[in-house]
């Protein structure tokens, strides 16, 4: 924020400098179950950013003094690769990337059912491979969908996305350009089955009703645009057809249709299914085959 | 990676497959697992490339910066690469500095592509004893299911072959291809009793007595080796895995270049 340019952000029919309306998102891919020796993983294309999460856990809390005899931690780290960004970037954790790591853990914990794995880590591996702005929004979004993968139970699914103001006009998911010379950004994520905020963050200038109108924006499509997406492609990978989840989006709208189960029995789901499709390979598969089916 | 664990049995199983003649992926003794790759992966980058071999998945990119050169090469540019195992590929692999398992595969793949003299470092020298480019290879690591040496090494030079000198940012003049002259491509073996494989997958590598690295250019010409792992080979089998990658090599380089 706070850069100042002669670009025009915003022309005078209202439409944004990569073409989009005011409340428009980039366009958005995510995909489930993308690496082998992860417990849980997922790849998310959000415009230009590439984000891939993966997930190892739950599993021995190391050192032990971060170990909570009560429950279990979620570690989340966010990576940048130093080849992601414009000028090359030294790789390693730097301050902002220890801030979003502690953010994004604390978002995620607040759905995972930490109390039924005392003493334990649910370790989240972030990587951005390219960066253009909500980097941190993509990767949340990718991380739940891993951690459901990896069928951490979970009480909802964590759905990421950001608004802010860039022309003096509030606007939805910010590119590049907006960030930098924008006047505002809000990045926040929402668990869309409770409604709940789980992160929020916000910096730049805004008056509370700019504030309602970016909120309002960023929490809409989250659940609307972003959330059935992240449905969709744990669906994808566990049922191996999208029909009936495209069907649901269409008719029923989300809030009734597309995930009516409970996210425990989501997971029970995943787990069937997993194993069912792991006991066919094994049938199918010559003995002689290496891949080792209860590396999970 | 060395407090890594593999059950006894797979490991009996790993031993007695191999005295029939069969590896557990079904491969032959001298095959590669299939190779895909994703040329300029990551457009931001000034190069990018991610490379699967099996199911081990790397991702290289390029950056390219103006510097000094040192004092030694005044006409030269400079070239730097950075491998990081990050704890995503494996739940063996730590954060933190790097540690000796990750600085050798830098510098394993580091040494293929400087020895053979892939990139032309004379034509990146902007004014000689002041000013160079400077190019950093960085890898990422997304998936380890072994033999990382050959998969870096492919990951770095398809990634170099696509690389565009941004010149034209620096106001340096017009973007220019990056000059790649040379091909080295990487073979590893492992040994594992007295049977040599070629392109060790996670489990292979995990029984292995030990492990050569042989890296042939495009002419058939020798480029760079690295010896790991406790255990020795005979100057036969020596020689033997040095035919099997000059050929495999060629093989591979056909394949994708």
């Amino acid at each position: 924020m706070g850069g100042h340019s002669d670009i025009v952000l915003i022309d005078k029919n209202g439409i944004r400098l990569d073409g989009r309306k005011a409340d428009e998102l980039r366009p958005i891919k995510i995909e489930a179950g993308v690496l082998k020796r992860a417990d849980g993983s997922a790849y998310v294309v959000w415009g230009n950013n590439m984000v891939l999460a993966a997930v190892y856990g739950p599993r021995e809390a190391h050192p032990r003094h971060v170990q909570n005899s009560n429950r279990a931690i979620v570690q989340a780290k966010y990576n940048m690769a130093a080849f992601s960004v414009g000028d090359r970037k030294r790789p390693g954790p730097d301050r902002r990337s220890v801030e979003i790591s502690k953010i994004i853990s604390e978002a995620l914990e607040a759905v995972t059912m930490t109390e039924l794995f005392p003493r334990a880590t649910i370790d989240v591996y972030m990587e951005v491979l390219q960066a253009n702005a909500g980097t941190r929004c993509a990767a949340i979004t990718a991380a739940s969908v891993a951690m459901a993968d990896a069928g951490i139970p979970m009480r909802g699914l964590v759905t990421g996305c950001a608004a802010g103001k860039a022309g003096d006009k509030v606007i939805l998911d910010l590119g590049q350009e907006e960030d930098n010379f924008g006047q505002a950004d809000v990045p926040l994520a929402i668990v869309p089955r409770t409604g709940e905020v789980v992160l929020l963050q916000m910096d730049g200038h805004l008056t509370q009703e700019e504030f309602d109108e970016a909120f309002r924006l960023a929490t809409e499509a989250a659940v609307n645009v972003v959330y059935p997406l992240q449905v969709e492609a744990l669906k994808r990978k566990y049922a191996g057809s999208t029909e009936d989840i495209e069907e649901g989006i269409t008719n029923g709208g989300l809030a009734n249709s597309v995930i009516n189960e409970t996210p425990s029995e989501v997971n029970a789901d995943e787990i069937v299914e997993e194993l069912a499709s792991r006991e066919e390979k094994v049938a199918l598969e010559d003995m002689d085959d290496g891949k080792q089916g209860g590396e999970q | 990676m060395s407090n890594d664990v593999l059950s006894d049995i797979k490991r009996m199983h790993i031993m007695t497959l191999l005295e029939s003649g069969k590896r557990i992926d079904g491969r032959g003794f001298e095959e590669r697992r299939k190779i895909e790759l994703m040329p300029n992966f990551v457009p931001r980058a000034e190069g990018s490339a991610r490379l699967k071999l099996g199911d081990t998945d790397v991702l290289a990119g390029i950056k390219m910066d103006i510097g000094t050169p040192f004092p030694d090469t005044p006409d030269s540019g400079v070239m730097t690469t950075n491998a990081e195992l990050i704890p995503m590929a494996s739940p063996f692999f730590e954060s933190g500095p790097p540690r000796p398992e990750a600085i050798e595969l830098s510098r394993v793949v580091d040494r293929g592509i400087r020895e053979s003299q892939t990139v032309d470092m004379g034509k990146l020298c902007i004014t000689p004893g002041e000013e160079v480019w400077i190019m950093f290879i960085d890898i990422h690591t997304l998936d380890y299911d072994g033999n990382l040496f050959d998969a870096a090494s492919l990951a770095a030079l398809a990634a170099l072959k696509g690389t565009t000198v941004p010149a034209a940012k620096f106001g340096k003049g017009e973007d220019y291809a990056l000059p790649v002259e040379h091909l080295p491509i990487a073979s590893t073996f492992v040994k594992i009793g007295d049977k040599i494989l070629l392109d060790p997958n996670y489990e292979e590598q995990q029984v292995a007595n030990a492990r050569l690295t042989i890296t042939f250019d495009e002419n058939g010409d020798l480029r760079a080796m690295q010896k790991g792992i406790g255990g020795g080979f005979t100057s036969e089998e020596v020689k033997y895995m040095m035919e099997v990658a000059k050929r495999t090599s060629r093989e591979v380089m056909d394949e994708l270049f």
